[in-house]
């Protein structure tokens, strides 16, 4: 903690506790890791919240199958340079029925591979408890959501029916059928988790420092060919940009912007000047009016 | 350069960083300003803070895109851009056009970080606003200029100041309406600072604002000249916080006990208040045991000294017993160690507070069961009147006597946030009811000690060849209870049993004398006789209870009071209608024409045993088949 500015010693130390919090008083937690920033950051945390000693509880990577390849390879070195047990888990029944974000779409692709995906993973485990590296400045209903977000059985989110947090008593007790969504960085914002991974010179994922990939543009966006699956449109060329990502999700959803920003120290410059949101990337969450509402009112994170 | 020691090289970039990592320059040393803003209804809590986001630069534009989208969509402003809806954010809060719960938003200036509760100001949601005052340091309370003070504003204020804001901007806004008038914000100013004198703010700073159009919000306004005070965002860039925290005597409530390996025991938790160093005595509180603080461990190597706010692992010089709920304190600065105390609690439950209801207390890492033995008063959060109650309902705050069923280590509320607050929990359906502010411990309970008893339990039983039990008979009015209890009596008594007959309205011509049938009084009726038929088991007998018992939480609580299958529930269950047939007192035919009140099944519900151990389906049956199911369960458990 030294070198950081009070405001995100504060926010560390307030991870810190949440993170502990759930350990002791969860039979069978389980952290959320999803290979961003964010995920990188709360895994950091939960790494210092239990030092000497290593988090008691295994990582779980819902894997849609159409992650970026640098994804992958960067999770499954954090693994293992942590020594942290980690599950992936992917929604085989989704791919037997041959779901892909070309031609189900990004909402169906997302409500099949990755809501449903995650809620097979937690019952067949039987977590009843799973952090989530969610913030409450991404996004409207985000900012509305307790820390500890009781989840009932189906894991739906009823948000009329939350719970008082106070001071920061939490209350963990959960009925028959109930599991509960932790979210250690609430109070964070994108500017804080950028600003933490520079002051604790955490890793990323290379695509999120700017580098010349084949990429082609749609829209407003430009969407990088990761593989050969990627379907092109006819007289459609990929051409190479220096490109990097504000978030990272499926490949053919994740909008890239230009930019030369190749260090942490770069893209923390551009960050500041910003004037579009992290999210403004996502292809799933423009869909629909209140789209966030609704995917986490059936269980997404 | 160098990678983070928990990571290997494979995972950072070639690029990575230009340089090694510097302590950040230019960043404040200001701690966060946690604030809530409140105050009634369409007083313009979301437009201000909607406001001071879009000034302070935090807006971005894919998100105005769509503020001006919806602003066409739900707006209330015209043709402007609607500042409420970046923050209202529930669809049911947009189609409303009201804020339902609180909202976090966060902003920085060039001075500090921001975090901004953004609370309802409908009383229904009164909760939701003590939710937001729980965590702040300063509370902002708008006030429309053209309605002045109302009772939600008096309410919130008092809210405030029971949970502990010492410091308060009171915000009249919509000043343009009333043609930036000093006359009526003089006035509005000294209405409130007349009330708010009773409370106990140590700063009320107040300032003429509009929200919608910005005047004196970053800026001194220009149709003000009357106002020289400070604008809205200079009074929390400057409000002073201070670390008084650290003043205080220290306190860390143990969250974890780290034993990674045979060599280290480390107690993990979040120092609450003080400061500690290697060296420093400590005494856990309740057990009394002193140890002397050897490491301050963290990731980032160890420490000189840690503070209050600090997540960190204290390694003692020596082991002692110390687990998760134990309060590190120092030896010559302790809290006080009770089972009893009086506390202000705050209800946010639809289910109404009952005095003599088992509830669960989480405060600090520890969650213990806890009763309300008495509720002393409650306030009238308009005029600060203490009234006389015998229950306390959703959103009401009250002064009440708590008892806990072990000692735990307690500071007065104001004087510690972190040692002194705690939430009430449901037992059975596990939902946070309301919450508390601990004012002091009351002695009573210290002085009765319980008397060491040779002959027990079991030796009583022995000696009548039986095991003691309660047989709980519960159903309607009417349902054949005390008829059926009457039989299986009269079988046990004839084959030499040692039983005994509790019949709820015998017991009320005396013992419950005093009580009537509301909820609370019901809850109180069968605490009492729950106590008594416990006092019978102890000596051994079979006791028959035969009382309508209607709540589900009144017959668990009797049930848990004994131990594991010494409570049998026997669900009498008689259809209403079959009920009020019969009606063997004429109470239904009253409860019906009005003349009683608080009549299970007709005005006040029954809740239905959802596991009894017999469950009695009297249609068809007579008393005697009846009674004879209950002895054919009697030997199924090894009771006779």
């Amino acid at each position: 903690m030294h070198g950081l500015s009070p405001h995100i010693r504060q926010l560390e130390a307030e991870s810190i506790h949440i993170i502990r919090d759930v350990a002791a008083e969860f039979r069978n937690p389980v952290m959320l890791y999803s290979i961003g920033k964010d995920s990188g950051v709360m895994l950091h945390l939960a790494m210092k919240a239990f030092y000497p000693g290593r988090p008691p509880f295994p990582l779980l990577h819902i894997d849609t199958t159409w992650k970026f390849r640098d994804m992958i390879r960067f999770r499954n070195e954090i693994a293992r340079a942590l020594g942290l047990e980690l599950i992936v888990h992917t929604n085989q029944d989704g791919l037997a029925r041959g779901i892909n974000p070309f031609d189900s779409g990004s909402s169906l692709h997302t409500q099949i591979m990755k809501t449903e995906a995650l809620k097979q993973a937690l019952d067949r485990h039987g977590f009843d408890a799973a952090f989530g590296g969610a913030r409450r400045d991404e996004e409207k209903s985000r900012a509305k959501e307790r820390v500890f977000s009781v989840r009932g059985s189906g894991h739906t989110w009823e948000p009329r029916n939350q719970r008082p947090e106070l001071w920061r008593l939490f209350n963990t007790r959960l009925g028959p059928g109930q599991t509960v969504r932790v979210f250690p960085l609430s109070n964070w914002t994108e500017q804080d988790i950028w600003q933490y991974t520079l002051a604790e010179n955490l890793p990323v994922v290379p695509l999120y420092l700017a580098a010349e990939r084949p990429v082609v543009r749609r829209g407003d966006t430009w969407i990088m060919v990761d593989d050969q699956r990627m379907r092109l449109d006819t007289g459609e060329q990929p051409e190479l940009r220096s490109v990097r990502f504000r978030s990272l999700g499926c490949y053919p959803l994740s909008g890239a912007i230009l930019s030369q920003a190749n260090t942490l120290e770069a893209v923390v410059a551009e960050m500041v000047a910003a004037r579009t949101s992290e999210r403004q990337g996502r292809l799933i969450d423009a869909d629909e009016a209140a789209s966030m509402e609704k995917k986490k009112r059936e269980g997404y994170f | 350069m160098a990678q983070h020691r928990f990571y290997s090289d494979a995972l950072y970039d070639r690029n990575h960083r230009e340089a090694a990592p510097a302590p950040a320059a230019g960043r404040s040393s200001l701690p966060t300003l946690r604030f809530l803003t409140c105050g009634s209804v369409d007083d313009g809590k979301s437009t201000l803070i909607g406001r001071l986001l879009f000034e302070s630069q935090r807006i971005h534009d894919d998100h105005f895109t769509a503020l001006e989208r919806d602003s066409r969509r739900f707006g209330t402003t015209g043709t402007d851009i609607d500042f409420a809806l970046l923050v209202d954010g529930l669809e049911d809060e947009r189609r409303q056009g009201i804020t339902i719960d609180v909202a976090y938003r966060f902003f920085n200036t060039g001075s500090r970080s921001f975090i901004v509760a953004d609370t309802p100001g409908h009383e229904q949601y009164t909760r939701n606003m003590a939710t937001g005052a729980s965590q702040c340091d300063l509370a902002i309370i708008l006030i429309d200029a053209r309605k002045g003070v109302l009772p939600q504003t008096r309410r919130h204020a008092t809210i405030c100041a029971v949970l502990g804001i010492g410091q308060l901007v009171l915000a009249v806004n919509k000043i343009d309406l009333v043609g930036y008038d000093k006359a009526v914000y003089d006035r509005i100013v000294s209405d409130f600072l007349g009330f708010a004198a009773q409370l106990t703010f140590s700063h009320i700073t107040p300032i003429p604002i509009s929200a919608r159009f910005g005047d004196n919000l970053t800026a001194p306004s220009g149709n003000m000249a009357w106002y020289t005070g400070p604008t809205l965002m200079a009074t929390l860039d400057r409000a002073d916080i201070a670390s008084a925290l650290d003043e205080l005597p220290f306190r860390l409530p143990v969250q974890w006990v780290s034993r990674p390996n045979a060599d280290f025991r480390g107690y993990a938790g979040t120092i609450v208040s003080g400061v500690v160093s290697p060296g420093t005595a400590l005494t856990v509180a309740v057990s009394g045991r002193t140890g002397t603080v050897q490491r301050i461990v963290t990731a980032d190597g160890d420490l000189d000294s840690a503070r209050a706010g600090d997540a960190v692992t204290l390694v003692l010089d020596e082991d002692i017993d110390v687990t998760r709920g134990d309060l590190f304190v120092p030896p010559e600065a302790r809290p006080a160690v009770a089972d009893q105390f009086s506390a202000n609690v705050i209800w946010m439950s639809e289910e109404p507070l009952f005095p003599g209801r088992e509830y669960l207390m989480r405060t600090g890492m520890r969650t213990l069961p806890v009763t309300i033995t008495a509720i002393k008063h409650k306030l009238d959060m308009g005029d600060l009147k203490k009234l006389a109650a015998p229950t306390l309902a959703l959103n009401e705050i009250g002064v009440c006597n708590l008892s806990t069923s072990s000692m735990i280590a307690i500071d007065a509320y104001k004087e510690n946030r972190a040692t002194g607050s705690f939430i009430l929990i449901d037992r059975y359906s596990n939902a946070t009811l309301g919450a508390g502010m601990i004012d002091f411990p009351l002695r009573r309970a210290t002085n009765i000690h319980r008397q060491r008893i040779t002959v027990d339990k079991a030796a009583r039983a022995r000696i009548k060849h039986q095991k003691p039990a309660i047989l709980w008979f519960t159903g309607l009015s009417g349902s054949g209870k005390s008829t059926v209890a009457d039989l299986v009596e009269r079988s046990l008594h004839a084959a030499g049993h040692h039983t005994f007959l509790l019949d709820g309205d015998n017991v009320r011509h005396g013992l419950n004398r005093d009580l009537g049938f509301t909820d609370t009084d019901r809850v109180e009726n069968i605490r009492r006789l729950g106590e008594v038929a416990k006092l019978f088991v102890e000596a051994g007998t079979i006791v028959l209870c035969s009382f309508i018992s209607p709540f589900a939480a009144e017959r668990r609580m009797v049930r848990d009071k004994v131990e594991p299958g010494e409570f049998l529930e026997i669900f009498v269950d008689t259809p209403l209608e079959e009920c009020i047939r019969r009606d063997p007192k004429g109470l239904y035919a009253k409860a019906l024409r009005g003349e009683i009140t608080n009549f299970t099944g007709i005005d006040s519900t029954y809740e239905v045993p959802e596991a009894p151990e017999l469950h009695l389906r009297t249609g068809g049956h007579t008393a005697e088949s009846l009674a004879q199911e209950v002895l054919d369960l009697l030997r199924d458990h090894g009771i006779v």
